[in-house]
């Protein structure tokens, strides 16, 4: 089935795509037919910025049991890094003298 | 020269609001009278393999027609990106999708030999496409190929296009064949029943073959879900519905 159904985030960060690297703004989330991946249905997640062009993306294309793997790893990583070393807040307050 | 030599490649047309559009034509080299046929991409895109359905029609003996429903959203990208691009911002309207259907057929009309019959066809998102299509303009035979959401209600969360369509079924302006897969959800045996019971009371001209063993996509002959049985009946059954429909 098509499900038409889609999850859209805004997103901060950088992805790698077919013409090299480029900020990211959005990302989208669906389960539906996949373009490449061997099974009938997948989750499939893009990393997107429509200001630079449709062909701004990086997708992924995932089994159910392996995208929820992905959440974890995730939220694994995250706990075993100190507390908001990869936030936005981190990154805003700039280079810290001394550190 | 044989008569199943055709001519293919992408053309521009005018689209809804007159939008300049890309679309791929096919069209037989032998001499007409001859009906021609709009098909509507699914939700994947402008691809390969419904630019190879273009070619089957013409092979057929039809002048066939794509229109690239995402050309403005994503003109000169590939078709999984320009299907991301236009998913991620909310999908295709469906007064857009009729303008672009009605451009289709206009422009097949203009092209020579035509006979003024105008047959459409579509699969998975493009089978409602084809049923509003037909809803909606006048055409001469129509072929819905397990669309989805044209009785039911969708999942909350669907685009505000996305509505149900059965009641535009008294508006339906010629014959309609539906192929569908019984292992299907969506639409369901049980939605398509719903359809055939509505074309019943509104006096519709139709026929709705339901294939065991089928799923969606059954047609879909780059995916795992493609069913060679009921795809080799199916497009058999196409092809005979165009030539009793389209006919000079």
């Amino acid at each position: 089935m098509c499900t038409y159904l889609t999850e859209k985030i805004a997103i901060e960060g950088s992805g790698k795509g077919a013409d090299g690297w480029f900020g990211l703004s959005h990302a989208t989330v669906y389960v539906d037919h996949p373009q490449h991946a061997r099974y009938e249905h997948t989750v499939n997640i893009d990393f997107i910025n429509p200001g630079h062009g449709p062909s701004a993306r990086v997708a992924v294309e995932l089994t159910e049991e392996t995208a929820l793997d992905l959440v974890d790893a995730i939220h694994r990583a995250l706990a075993s890094a100190p507390p908001g070393l990869a936030s936005t807040a981190v990154r805003d307050q700039g280079p810290q003298i001394g550190s | 020269m044989t008569d199943d030599t055709i001519k293919a490649g992408t053309i521009r047309i005018a689209g809804h609001h007159d939008d300049d559009i890309e679309a791929y034509l096919a069209t037989p080299m032998a001499a007409g009278p001859r009906g021609g046929v709009v098909v509507i991409h699914h939700m994947p895109g402008y691809d390969a393999a419904t630019k190879e359905m273009v070619r089957t029609f013409a092979v057929h003996g039809y002048a066939a027609l794509c229109p690239n429903l995402y050309s403005r959203d994503a003109p000169g990208a590939s078709p999984d990106d320009a299907a991301a691009a236009v998913r991620a911002a909310g999908g295709v309207p469906d007064e857009r999708l009729i303008g672009d259907v009605a451009g289709a057929a206009a422009h097949l009309n203009s092209v020579p030999a035509a006979n003024g019959k105008i047959g459409v066809i579509g699969h998975c998102s493009g089978g409602r496409h084809a049923f509003l299509a037909a809803c909606s303009l006048r055409i001469d035979a129509a072929v819905d190929c397990y669309g989805a959401f044209v009785v039911k209600d969708p999942p909350a969360g669907m685009p505000a296009a996305m509505k149900p369509i059965i009641g535009l079924t008294p508006d339906l302006s010629c014959p309609l064949l539906g192929l569908f897969g019984a292992d299907d959800s969506y639409p369901s045996p049980e939605e398509t029943a719903v359809l055939g019971a509505e074309l019943d009371r509104r006096g519709k001209e139709y026929e709705f073959h339901t294939y065991e063993g089928a799923g969606h996509a059954f047609f879909a002959v780059n995916r795992p879900s493609y069913r060679p049985e009921a795809a080799v009946d199916g497009w058999k059954r196409i092809i005979e519905f165009f030539a009793r429909h389209l006919s000079s």
